[in-house]
């Protein structure tokens, strides 16, 4: 049934390399030309030969627009390897009031950001880490759009790039459909796609969450147990990315 | 900025042995490990993959087999696997399959290697002792293939069929037809008395008990080939006894016996079937046809078209053959005893063959004669790499004038057929075309007795190659008396002991006062070992020696060795490590000659510590300190003025 997929949203989806392309003529700024310019592969790559870098960022609240990000964490990885040598983390300096509940949730305070970087300083790592590879995160309405609006804070340009989405391959499980109303009489729960719940669902062990890093590598083994549970390695990427 | 995993940190401090390795060990350690996702009833090890990484169970469980299939092991969290593999640089051995659904981390070799040399207490943990680490580099059990691991017992499926010396070969033929079998033991009718003095000191006895209760002895076997080409086509009557048709002087094996023995044993004497007893009571016989489902293609094989080759030059064509051999048992993990052996057996065949060719050519002998084969083949200890050492015994009615003529020729015909088979003349002269090594057994007998009643360390020096000795071909008994004069003479002369004692110290160990290798130093091996000069040689040398002062009469170092820890007259312990030293440096050896083989180079004896690994370097070293113990213990075991 998920052949059918990549037709249908062929129509609808950009052509990723043709986009990426596109970029780099159009972006101003050398960093996010050379982003750009290293090109995205064919979205009928098979998974087993896709680059993949998990990627998470704790931030100050929900608002891409309010809020900004403390921590990254990137952990590059393959469907057949992690690389923990490879992985890279960095607490920031938001540029935006680091509030008590957000503090209480990723346990980074104020005297951890005093000498944080801002994000413009570390951005030529960051950007040459995601280079060239596919984006995974857990839950698509984070991570892409908070660098995006960081960027055009600072650059004046936003960033767009091709995301896999740990979560939403879940609720493609899980969300089918809504629960009927049998279902709902028979006692049946929502199942929660939470990363956490996600992972205890293949037997992952369980980290302790809202650590960037840790939760990144968290994604990076959760995308690595769907696939084994569902896909085929040889499985295009275009089955799974946005 | 490099930052570690908390969770992979967290998880590796909680088990040993990482739990107590330093703060930043471990951290740096959590940076270096690779994850991966493996579904319940995937593989995740394969027989014969590479292993890159020391595992570890992160979640879920995994199980290790055995090549057969049997479970070896079953592991959950913060179970290790791939280590044995990983520490001996051998391919995987043992499959490993996860059977819930698992996340493994893998330490890279790098990283695992840099721990193993920094920190003792990891080390340890992966070796529980020094010599028994050696003792699993080399243990037999692990990766041995099934010719090795298999006892003889296994491939009885029946007791032997027997019948009485005075039956007719009809009746044996009848009693073969119905039982199903291809060969039946034969019984002497009367009862052997069982004070009767042996006859043969080493040859092994059946007995078998009748219903009085008196006991029989096996004194032959026949086949149903025999019927064929010794009854049916010499029109022999059928009322013929088949006392009169059957094979006498029984090749037989024990049952605990590997079933390469037993393929050797066949080999060696070209029988095709093997008496199988337990503690002296027949229990089954075996066919070569048992075997060969055990040996599909090497060295059964190149032995086999030895025999079928008419000329030199054919026999020469099957050079590659052996090499090809010679890799595949090697890669197989067979042990040295085992490679020693094999090729033992095939440059013992080649002589025969030539012999055979020589005879044809050359006519029958004048005398009777025997061929012998001297040092590493009559040691079953012959590698690739190997020169031909070799000597004949004439009947004592020789005249040089008359027969010599005929000898020289065949010994030559044998030497330069051997040659252009690979094996490369003695650079010592030690052959038989030379007249000194090609003398009448009464001249023999007096060269042993001269050199065993009256040594000096220089008559002696280059006399070593003629206590490791075997019959090849002829008169192969002659071979075997000159072995029970050896071993008769040899105990009783301290002064000889001391003298060979004195020539096994001449070759060290290459280790240095550090423990560090000393190198060749000139020449074209600069800063190489020499593995045959400096390890198994010696180490010959020195078991030959305890072999020779407790009057075994084995050829081979191993069985020397048995022979000389039975005795006791070494300190508990050492004879083990000796056997295990020698095995070692053997191996390293093969394994060295085999890459040159597939490299498509000469192989040598020489390596470079430098292109070993790690692993191999502190096993070989441990190897080197075992032979430098046993050098100084036989130094002192024959000290000039010590009584003994």
């Amino acid at each position: 049934m998920f052949h059918l997929i990549p037709k249908e949203k062929a129509k609808v989806q950009p052509e990723w390399p043709e986009r990426f392309r596109q970029l780099a003529e159009q972006a101003e700024h050398p960093l996010l030309k050379s982003f750009y310019g290293a090109g995205c592969i064919h979205p009928d790559t098979p998974l087993a030969q896709v680059p993949f870098v998990a990627m998470d960022f704790e931030t100050t609240g929900l608002s891409p627009q309010k809020n900004g990000i403390v921590s990254i964490g990137l952990v590059p990885f393959t469907l057949k390897r992690i690389y923990c040598r490879q992985s890279r983390h960095w607490i920031l300096d938001p540029g935006k009031p680091l509030h008590e509940e957000s503090v209480v949730i990723h346990g980074i305070t104020h005297s951890d950001i005093d000498d944080a970087p801002d994000l413009r300083r570390i951005l030529p790592q960051l950007l040459e880490a995601l280079k060239g590879r596919v984006a995974v995160v857990h839950h698509r309405g984070i991570e892409q759009p908070f660098l995006s609006a960081a960027l055009k804070a600072r650059l004046g340009e936003g960033v767009i790039f091709p995301v896999v989405d740990t979560m939403e391959l879940e609720a493609r499980l899980h969300r089918h459909h809504p629960l009927g109303w049998l279902a709902r009489m028979l006692g049946k729960k929502i199942v929660s796609i939470r990363l956490a719940d996600s992972r205890t669902r293949y037997n992952l062990p369980f980290y302790a969450p809202h650590h960037a890093l840790t939760d990144a590598l968290a994604s990076a083994e959760l995308l690595q147990a769907q696939v084994a549970d569902r896909f085929s390695p040889d499985d295009p990427i275009s089955l799974i990315w946005h | 900025m490099e930052v570690e995993q908390v969770e992979v940190y967290e998880f590796l401090r909680r088990f040993v042995p990482f739990k107590n390795l330093p703060e930043a060990t471990l951290a740096a350690l959590s940076r270096q490990v690779e994850i991966s996702y493996y579904k319940a009833d995937t593989q995740i090890l394969e027989v014969g993959d590479a292993v890159s990484d020391l595992c570890i169970v992160r979640s879920g469980a995994v199980e290790i087999y055995r090549r057969n299939g049997e479970l070896y092991n079953r592991m959950s969290e913060g179970g290790l696997f791939a280590y044995q593999s990983l520490l001996m640089q051998q391919k995987v051995r043992f499959p490993v399959k996860a059977i819930e659904d698992c996340l493994i981390y893998f330490i890279p070799e790098a990283a695992f290697r840099a721990l193993f040399d920094e920190h003792e207490e990891f080390a340890d943990f992966f070796e529980v002792g020094d010599q028994s680490r050696l003792r699993q580099a080399v243990s037999r059990r692990e990766d041995a293939n099934e010719l090795l691991t298999s006892r003889i017992t296994a491939l009885i499926s029946r007791e032997p069929v027997l019948i009485s010396s005075a039956a007719t070969v009809q009746q044996a033929a009848g009693l073969m037809t119905d039982e199903g079998v291809s060969s039946l033991l034969i019984l002497q009718t009367e009862a052997s008395d069982p004070n009767e003095s042996e006859e043969s000191f080493d040859r092994r006895q059946a007995l078998v008990s009748a219903s009085d209760g008196s006991e029989h002895k096996v004194c032959g076997i026949i086949t149903d080939r025999d019927l064929r080409t010794r009854v049916v086509s010499q029109g022999l009557p059928f009322d013929t006894p088949v006392e009169e048709i059957m094979s006498q002087g029984l090749v037989m094996i024990n049952s605990d016996e590997y079933v390469f023995e037993a393929m050797l044993t066949m080999l060696r004497t070209n029988v095709h079937h093997l008496p199988v007893l337990k503690k002296g009571r027949p229990v089954g016989v075996i066919a070569l046809s048992d075997l060969v489902r055990y040996e599909s293609r090497n060295s059964l094989f190149v032995v086999s078209s030895i025999f079928r080759q008419q000329t030199v030059e054919e026999l020469a064509s099957l050079y590659g053959d052996v090499q090809a051999s010679f890799v595949r048992m090697v890669n197989e993990d067979a042990n040295s005893r085992m490679v020693g052996s094999a090729m033992a057996v095939i440059g013992r065949s080649f002589k025969q063959r030539l012999l055979e060719l020589g005879e044809e050519k050359f006519g029958p002998p004048p005398v009777p004669y025997c061929f012998m084969a001297l040092g590493s083949m009559a040691r079953d200890e012959q590698l690739i790499v190997t020169d031909q050492d070799n000597a004949m015994i004439l009947d004592d009615s020789f005249d040089p004038k008359l027969h010599d003529e005929y000898f020289r020729e065949l010994a030559a015909f044998v030497s330069d057929g051997l040659a252009a088979c690979g094996y490369s003349y003695c650079t010592g002269d030690v052959m038989a075309t030379n007249r000194q090594w090609r003398q009448p057994k009464s001249v023999w007998e007096q060269y042993f007795i001269d050199w065993i009643d009256n040594p000096t360390p220089e008559s002696l020096l280059n006399s070593n190659i003629f206590f490791d000795l075997d019959g090849v071909w002829g008169r192969t008994e002659w071979a075997d008396q000159l072995q029970a004069l050896i071993s008769r003479r040899a105990r009783r002369s301290q002064r000889f002991l001391a003298c060979m004692a004195r020539n096994a110290l001449n070759r060290t160990p290459p280790l240095g006062f550090f423990k560090t290798f000393v190198m060749e130093q000139d020449g074209q091996h600069k800063n190489s070992i020499n593995l045959k000069r400096r390890g198994t040689a010696p180490l010959a040398d020195l078991i030959r020696v305890h072999a020779l002062a407790v009057g075994s009469r084995a050829q081979n170092s191993f069985d020397r060795l048995d022979d000389v820890i039975e005795a006791e007259i070494l300190p508990p312990g050492r004879g083990p490590d000796l056997r295990d030293a020698m095995e070692f440096i053997s191996r390293v050896r093969t394994r060295h000659q085999a890459l040159d083989i597939e490299a498509e180079q000469e192989p040598d004896n020489n390596i470079e510590p430098e292109n070993m690994s790690h692993f191999e370097r502190r096993n070989l070293k441990e190897a080197f300190q075992i032979l430098s113990d046993a050098q100084k213990f036989l130094k002192f075991r024959y000290q000039p003025n010590r009584a003994n």
